[in-house]
């Protein structure tokens, strides 16, 4: 269901969806002509994390993993810096020391992103144990797969956050959902004994709710509790927001087997493929809101294309910007290991 | 000038650190460790509530809450008590805190201590007896401190306490009772300077931490033999100070390494290798390193006298190297 909002709010929630979806698939086609690495994108889970960090405010801290993408665009960041990174280039957010692994902007909340598995959850925490005890009113929020409960880190970090009732709101986005490469025995996802992820949480008494990380309402509703709780000094709360993880997703390297999105298929039963049927239909979360943002009257067609063509325009102009930036200088490597007013001369 | 503990020196600047900025927390309370001077530990809780945090067992967990905490504003000074449970916090230490300022290309700060008692007290045996400080020497975007004195300790805080770098401050529970010098109004000492701890001619001794008392003791005993030796003590590791070692070993031109890290790849190794690279045309004789023995440290004192660096060695060292 779309969350309870105005159409220019709904609006503004699409054309984010949208900015992660092509900024994805352009880094994809793009790692076909020229070498990228190895990246991870967001596509499947963009409604969860559109809805979810809409709601934070300036101070409040993300700390994300190695699927950061669609975190930094839903808080606003500028797709030319990003990908300039993911590129390695001087103009990037992090001017080419962090690649796509730590694309980090300490100005939309992200000052540090951890690329180990696990890393980011104390991370997040002392954040959180650092706002509780300067007397702020910021929370801090931990993104992270189901893979990251397979660390001992999550146990550590929870214990400490319930302990001290920290504002943190744990939102674990399981991507594992249908996996096809663990379907296909290939690279495995959650390797978890536990049956619901929840259960790794209500032993430390922080409320858990489960939710459809597609369905842009749930998302907003369970995430403006957790973050009432937090701001109010309730203590932490966990969200499980479970996604089908996107066909091209299949491991290890990222390709467009269902395409580029067609949006026609939100209003065009016709045109939809009968291979990938059910992900088109049914989990593409994207392809959903804009399905939900039609039948109730928030949009046409025409309004879901034009924003459409506003959002590629957008990416060609990052494309362009992060193609034509100059690497770092070379000796630039030896620079910012330590920060300068500290006691390095 | 006054003389005091090493253990008061150490509190009175946790406690300085304390009432000037609201922003220093204590995470972890140990410090002085079991030692029967923990009592003045009890003494900074109670004057400090709700800026001393009792962590759980969770050494992953809470240091990295402090790294944490330390992005979000705080400057917390943690206390990872016995040194070889740093490796239960390593990925957050090695892996998060040294690279954050680097890989974000400067935009986020780590301004954070963290605290540990390495190295041989003891009946510590395998798992209580490490020394990881060359482990995290060779970790870049670490700043690491090693006092001997109860004037460098509390000197050295004050700096480390000043710096927006993650500062590992490498402590040692055997040199709490050393008694010295230490002044009652506030002073800080530069990372990157070294101190020479005792001025000689004959032959440089090179050591760091409780090592430095291990080499006065043994240039005491060598000086009843006439030989004059020179203890020079880097303080600092990150940043070091170079060029005192090397003016040094350029004017006695012997040299002997005390370390209490495991001989392999320990810190003597660097120090070693820097003044082979740099001074070698300095030295009359092949450096010494009187270290650990490449063996997990036993638990019986007769096997860990056996293994650990002492003054006797020291003393056989350097008759050694001037023969």
């Amino acid at each position: 269901m779309l969350p309870t909002l105005s159409t220019k709010v709904l609006l503004g929630l699409l054309e984010k969806a949208l900015a992660i979806r092509r900024f994805e698939e352009m880094l994809v086609k793009l790692a076909g002509k020229i070498d990228v690495g190895h990246f991870h994108v967001y596509v499947g889970q963009e409604i969860t994390g559109v809805a979810a960090l809409d709601l934070l405010e300036t101070g409040d801290l993300c700390f994300t993993t190695h699927r950061n993408h669609g975190h930094l665009l839903a808080r606003g960041a500028d797709p030319a810096l990003m990908l300039a990174e993911i590129l390695g280039k001087s103009t990037g957010y992090c001017g080419g020391r962090g690649g796509t692994l730590h694309l980090a902007s300490a100005q939309l909340g992200f000052p540090a992103t951890s690329a180990a598995v696990g890393g980011c959850t104390p991370l997040a925490t002392g954040a959180a144990f650092g706002m509780d005890r300067l007397g702020s009113d910021r929370v801090s929020v931990c993104l992270f797969g189901d893979g990251a409960l397979e660390e001992g880190s999550y146990h550590e970090s929870i214990n400490i956050a319930a302990l001290e009732k920290l504002p943190l709101i744990f939102l674990c986005e399981n991507n594992s959902l249908e996996a096809l490469g663990q379907k296909a025995g290939e690279y495995p996802s959650s390797t978890l004994a536990v049956v619901r992820l929840t259960d790794l949480v209500a032993p430390f008494g922080v409320p858990a709710i489960t939710i459809d990380g597609c369905d842009g309402k749930a998302v907003r509703d369970g995430m403006t509790e957790a973050i009432d709780r937090a701001r109010s000094g309730e203590g932490p709360t966990f969200i499980e927001a479970r996604t089908v993880r996107w066909p091209g997703n299949r491991p290890l390297w990222p390709a467009l087997v269902t395409g580029e999105t067609n949006l026609s298929m939100a209003w065009d039963e016709t045109v939809i493929p009968e291979e990938f049927r059910e992900w088109h239909t049914t989990q593409d979360g994207v392809l959903r809101f804009v399905r939900e943002m039609i039948d109730e009257g928030h949009a046409t067609p025409e309004t879901v294309i034009a924003l459409d063509e506003l959002v590629q325009d957008q990416m060609r102009t990052a494309e362009n910007f992060a193609l034509e930036s100059p690497y770092p200088e070379p000796e630039t490597a030896l620079d910012l290991v330590f920060a300068k007013s500290g006691s390095v001369p | 000038m006054r003389e005091i503990l090493y253990a008061e020196a150490l509190v009175e600047g946790l406690r300085e650190l304390l009432e000037a900025d609201e922003r220093v927390h204590l995470m972890g309370q140990y410090f002085l460790g079991l030692t029967s001077h923990r009592e003045l530990m009890a003494d900074v809780r109670d004057s400090f509530p709700g800026r001393v945090y009792y962590p759980p067992i969770a050494e992953l967990g809470y240091v990295g809450a402090a790294i944490g905490a330390a992005i979000a504003g705080l400057r917390p000074i943690v206390d990872i008590a016995t040194a070889s449970f740093i490796f239960q916090a390593f990925p957050q230490i090695v892996n998060e805190a040294a690279n954050i300022h680097y890989m974000t290309g400067g935009q986020t700060k780590v301004p954070m201590i963290f605290h540990f008692n390495h190295g041989i007290r003891g009946g510590g045996a395998a798992q209580h007896s490490h020394s990881p400080q060359a482990m995290l020497w060779n970790t870049p975007g670490l700043e690491i401190m090693a006092p001997s004195s109860p004037y460098d300790v509390k000197g050295l805080l004050k700096t480390a306490a000043e710096s927006d770098n993650p500062t590992a401050f490498v402590d040692h529970t055997r040199l709490f009772d050393v008694i010295g010098p230490v002044p009652e109004d506030d002073y800080m000492i530069p990372f990157g300077q070294a101190d020479i701890k005792r001025g000689g001619k004959d032959i440089t001794l090179l050591a760091s931490s409780f090592m430095v008392q291990l080499a006065l003791s043994a240039a005491e005993t060598l000086a009843e033999q006439g030989i004059d030796a020179e203890v020079v003590d880097p303080r600092t590791l990150v940043p070091l100070d170079e060029d005192t070692i090397l003016e040094s070993v350029a004017k006695t031109h012997y040299l002997v390494i005390v370390d209490e890290c495991h001989r392999r790849c320990g810190v003597g190794a660097e120090f070693a290798a820097l003044v082979v690279e740099k001074a070698f045309s300095d030295l009359r004789a092949p450096i010494v390193r009187v270290s650990t023995e490449d063996v997990p440290v036993p638990f019986s004192q007769t096997l860990e006298r056996y293994i650990e660096p002492t003054e006797d060695k020291v003393v056989q060292a350097v008759l050694r190297v001037l023969s």
